[in-house]
């Protein structure tokens, strides 16, 4: 009996455990919500400091609910999520940067005659 | 009594709950919750697989917006179309359902307490069906104003990104229905438990996604 009272206890305690940490991300995530919004609705910083700056709180964010929400790093059982994960992130980042690392330097060799084209990257010769 | 409180019911696929043990005195075969973690540990990493095979999906699709936000065919662009206020609320109201479903997973997987679990999902339920609400009245607006998909290269991929994140959210509200249906006729068993696990990890997913949409569309927009 004493042994399932300690279980019990230990569950209890990992539930709290759970709280606490569902608790502690959403009012983080809160926060990193709101400070970016008011930056750049306030106009804060240049503009270019201000992407900069949503860049780096965007990321904060992402970390906070993938460690509060997802539990990602509590424990050695979530090991193959974890590196299927990071293989995603992997694959994820060579999927963006590599798509706009090529449409950036394609509008910038190509001359386009379209009056359309907006890009800030494409400048006449 | 209380280590009740710490095991499942074992349910088989056909939905009957098992035959009782040789000694006759459990009404039908329990589990430890520890045991019925590694049992779905499969079914959750497999979730959890398609989930990252998803991400490659959004992936695509933020690399497609970022690369024609700036084709507005001389439309509007993000800065000129987008009420900020309106956005932060849908972005709080997807938050909040996300910490919502928390406790959902904290109540099954802690405390197994059926009630709570289900006065919980009902309320993420419900904020979900406001988010979507609130993102349907946005593209509403966009299509009557003359800003539909068909404007521009940038409000193609703007209405494609964001038409995913609203779909995948109407699919999770879908199934998070009918968990609350199947959670009120079987109670928390090993079947209902492991699938609240899952539709959790797809929930918190989509809160994360729709980060990266506030991020990168929204706010950037706003610049």
């Amino acid at each position: 009996m004493t042994k399932d009272f300690k279980v019990i206890d230990e569950y209890y305690e990992a539930g709290r455990k759970a709280l606490k940490s569902y608790v502690t991300g959403f009012v983080l995530a809160i926060f990193l919500t709101l400070v970016p919004y008011f930056m750049v609705v306030n106009h804060a910083l240049t503009a270019q400091n201000l992407v900069w700056a949503v860049v780096l709180l965007g990321v904060l964010q992402f970390l906070v609910q993938v460690v509060f929400f997802l539990h990602l790093s509590r424990n050695s059982r979530s090991h193959w999520n974890i590196i299927v994960f990071i293989f995603t992130v992997l694959i994820v980042a060579i999927l963006v940067a590599g798509s706009l690392w090529i449409m950036y330097h394609l509008n910038y060799n190509t001359m386009s005659d379209s009056p359309f084209n907006t890009n800030e990257g494409y400048i006449p010769q | 009594m209380t280590t009740k409180t710490l095991i499942y019911p074992v349910r088989d696929r056909e939905g009957s709950q098992r035959e009782p043990i040789s000694n006759g005195t459990l009404h039908h075969q329990e589990i430890s919750r520890e045991e019925s973690y590694h049992a779905d540990n499969k079914a959750i990493f497999g979730f959890w697989a398609y989930i990252m095979s998803d991400c490659l999906l959004f992936a695509s699709l933020f690399a497609t917006y970022a690369v024609l936000q700036n084709n507005t065919y001389g439309g509007p662009s993000a800065g000129e179309l987008f009420s900020m206020p309106f956005v932060l609320v849908e972005t709080l109201i997807l938050l909040t359902s996300s910490f919502t479903f928390g406790l959902v997973t904290m109540y099954a997987h802690h405390h197994n307490s059926k009630s709570k679990v289900l006065a919980w999902l009902f309320v993420t339920f419900l904020l979900g069906v406001a988010f979507l609400a609130m993102e349907v009245t946005e593209f509403a607006k966009l299509a009557e104003e003359g800003n539909s998909w068909q404007r521009s290269g940038f409000l193609s991929a703007f209405f494609t990104l964001v038409g995913t994140h609203g779909l995948h959210v109407t699919a999770g509200l879908l199934w998070m229905g009918s968990l609350i249906a199947q959670v009120m006729r079987y109670g928390l068993d090993s079947v209902t438990v492991r699938k609240l696990s899952c539709l959790g990890l797809f929930w918190h997913f989509l809160d994360i996604v729709w980060i990266f949409i506030f991020t990168v569309v929204y706010l950037m927009g706003a610049i």
